[in-house]
């Protein structure tokens, strides 16, 4: 077993990955860029090391500086969390060059999955059934023209290194495509360092399911059970659950046996997950095989009892799976709610900024995977993902009802998020009924919301006297408060300025 | 202590008095029985007849927002001495209206040029937070007078970035 893991990652992910080493009793290393010195995993990791200025691509995207961190506090894995440099197959190549073990498949299985366009040629040979369009990047927006034309709109266009999200666009008409196409392209160069879009027909409104494989590098590979992502929003997930309401133990079993020949032809090892779009007919069609932890992973975990993050840490570790296929059991029903902090009454907007107040649920059926804490400022350089809050359950109904008491006791001040939108969701007729599509969520928020009680503004009008009264020192912002994570040399002052707030309390009594 | 609080706008005048380790409360002159309790910092326990709120208060340089279970509301506490009156914040249709960046964040491009004829919704200038690029769309019909934004500048909150006439 591993004596020392670096996690090239941050946010609640990293936190997810140094948990896991602390269990398995592992040292946790992290590295961190000049914003994220006061950041959750920076604090509960055993090592970190700084890895340079705030943007991505000069420091989470580092491959020398990671390697370097690697190198100089003696890790022999890395394990590289979701999003950065998970599904890069040059650095998972420069992890094995350097002699450190990169926790995921192995190069060759990532660049064929990395490339959209090679998985398509190489599923085809396979007779993995996906949807139609090009298997190769476009050349020139003429090209694209005679493609689209040729598979009919609407289309998809899409980053061949995408994921995500990024560099995808849904194409209407033939006059949209080409600022499309530009768009897509540039989108795809700034959030992958490589331009290269395809297209795709576009299943309209389908559902988004998706198979979570695992595969040990003695050739056993199993499928764990189906995820529903259809709840998305700009191409996100927002919403994530498992198993899928419509797929019953049949389905699964063959769109499971569909997934571990995918990942069998990709000579894949390491946790993995097979992307399929499902039609009205239930007709299902291969998209993509994500080579990578994904987001919701707590899901699965809860309804097969497997900590996918220690297989993870085994499997690299050269141990067989410990559980055969026949094993597996699904078990319960698991929703995850993905924590953002962004606008909801400014078309959900991006919103960082200090975390004035964080009060989190906790109780029977609720995991919460988190990378804030009260006090610390979400910076605007990265993912504005917060948190993930689960609920689990014996059924669907349950765990939906232990999710939405939980966002109920959810709260999170300073920042704006969308916590809100998730009531609303779980509260819905048609989600509750799981008639759910990837068109849900704009469908959802283009319909008025129900009228909110507004008749406590009377309480709320008493509130704020009592506030005034008994809690004065915190009425106004402190003047020159500094945020946790403003720069180098700041964690002293603000903890400064957090004793003098203290004192100020004190004076007041 | 007599506070005037606005609560979504509309004014409360509310009285607080501590006697005999008991509050007394009146919200516009009606005597209301009353227990509170701050839990912690920006948190209030609330009982009135049996029944229990929790109120959060959440602070932003510049305002006040209380939550009441799920539903949130603006709140203002003013000195009743002074009678400063509401800030006029409606808008209208005419005259120049300014483009401000929603939220802070990198000019990635601008897409149209000064003097140039907008309609409403059209994208004007491109910015990336968080890795997502948003198009900062025209409030309205008209001409752009100033493109105040410069390609790859940072730009904060409630920052200009043009202004459309």
């Amino acid at each position: 077993m591993f004596k020392k893991i670096l996690i090239a990652n941050r946010g609640e992910i990293a936190v997810r990955v140094i948990h896991a080493c602390r269990e398995l009793g592992i040292t946790s290393v992290a590295v961190y860029s000049d914003v994220d010195r006061a950041a959750l995993h920076v604090r509960k990791a055993d090592e970190a090391y700084h890895i340079g200025p705030a943007p991505a691509a000069e420091s989470y995207l580092k491959v020398e500086k990671i390697l370097g961190v690697a190198k100089r506090s003696g890790a022999d894995a890395i394990h590289p969390g979701y999003g950065f440099l998970s599904e890069n197959a040059k650095f998972a190549q420069a992890c094995v060059d350097a002699g450190v073990k990169f926790i995921g498949p192995t190069t060759a299985a990532m660049e064929m999955m990395g490339s959209k366009t090679r998985a398509r040629q190489e599923m085809e040979k396979a007779g993995v059934p996906f949807v139609p369009g090009t298997s190769r990047g476009l050349e020139s927006p003429e090209q694209a023209e005679q493609v689209a034309a040729k598979v009919g709109y609407p289309i998809m266009l899409k980053a061949a290194a995408g994921g995500g999200g990024k560099g995808i666009r849904l194409v209407h008409t033939r006059q949209e495509l080409g600022s499309a196409l530009e768009a897509a392209q540039s989108e795809a160069q700034r959030a992958f360092g490589d331009g290269e879009v395809y297209i795709e027909k576009a299943i309209v409104n389908p559902r988004h399911i998706e198979m979570q494989v695992l595969a040990d590098e003695h050739g056993n590979t199993v499928y764990l059970g189906e995820r529903e992502c259809s709840i998305q929003r700009r191409h996100q997930k927002v919403l994530e659950e498992a198993p899928s309401a419509i797929v019953d133990p049949h389905m699964r079993r063959r769109m499971g046996e569909v997934a571990v020949r995918v990942a069998k032809a990709a000579g894949y090892t390491n946790a993995g997950t097979v992307e399929f779009l499902v039609d009205e007919e239930k007709k299902f069609y291969f998209l993509e095989m994500n080579t990578r932890l994904q987001v919701e992973h707590p899901v699965t975990e809860l309804i097969t009892g497997l900590d996918l993050v220690h297989l993870q840490i085994r499997i690299a570790a050269g141990e067989k799976l410990p559980f055969s296929q026949e094993e597996v059991r699904i078990r319960g029903h698991a929703v995850e709610c993905r924590i953002y902090a962004e606008d909801p009454d400014n078309d959900y907007f991006p919103s960082p900024g200090k975390i004035t107040l964080l009060l989190a649920p906790s109780g029977p059926g609720i995991r919460r995977d988190s990378g804030i804490y009260e006090g610390w400022t979400v910076p605007i350089e990265y993912d504005p993902l917060l948190a993930k809050l689960i609920g689990y359950g014996t059924d669907r109904p349950q765990a939906i009802s232990r999710l939405v008491r939980a966002l109920n006791e959810y709260f999170v001040g300073g920042v704006k998020t969308n916590i809100s939108l998730f009531r609303r969701i779980l509260s819905d007729a048609d989600f509750q009924a799981g008639r759910i599509d990837t068109g849900y969520l704009d469908r959802l928020l283009k319909s008025k919301p129900a009228e909110l009680n507004r008749e406590d503004a009377g309480i709320a009008a008493i509130a704020a006297g009592f506030f005034a009264m008994l809690d004065p020192a915190s009425a106004a912002t402190p003047e020159g408060a500094v945020s946790a994570n403003g720069g180098s040399g700041v964690g002293n002052r603000s903890a400064a300025s957090g004793w003098k707030g203290a004192a100020r309390v004190e004076a007041l009594r | 202590m007599v506070y005037e609080v606005a609560i979504d706008g509309k004014s409360y005048r509310l009285e607080l008095e501590r006697a005999g380790g008991r509050w007394q409360c009146r919200l516009d002159g009606r005597e209301i029985q009353i227990d509170a309790v701050l839990a912690r910092r920006d948190v209030l326990s609330v009982l009135i007849d049996g029944k229990c709120y929790e109120i959060k208060r959440e602070r932003t340089a510049t305002d006040m927002h209380l939550w009441v279970g799920s539903a949130r509301y603006a709140a203002e506490l003013r000195d009743p001495r002074s009678l400063r009156s509401r800030k006029d914040g409606a808008g209208n249709e005419h005259g120049p209206k300014k483009l401000v960046a929603p939220m802070p964040g990198k000019v990635v491009r601008i897409l149209v040029h000064e003097k140039a004829e907008v309609e409403a919704g059209q994208g004007i200038v491109v910015v990336e937070a968080m890795k997502m690029q948003n198009e900062i769309k025209s409030p309205k019909k008209g001409v752009v007078k100033k493109i105040v934004a410069a390609e790859g500048a940072n730009v904060n909150a409630g920052d200009v970035l043009a202004i459309v006439e």
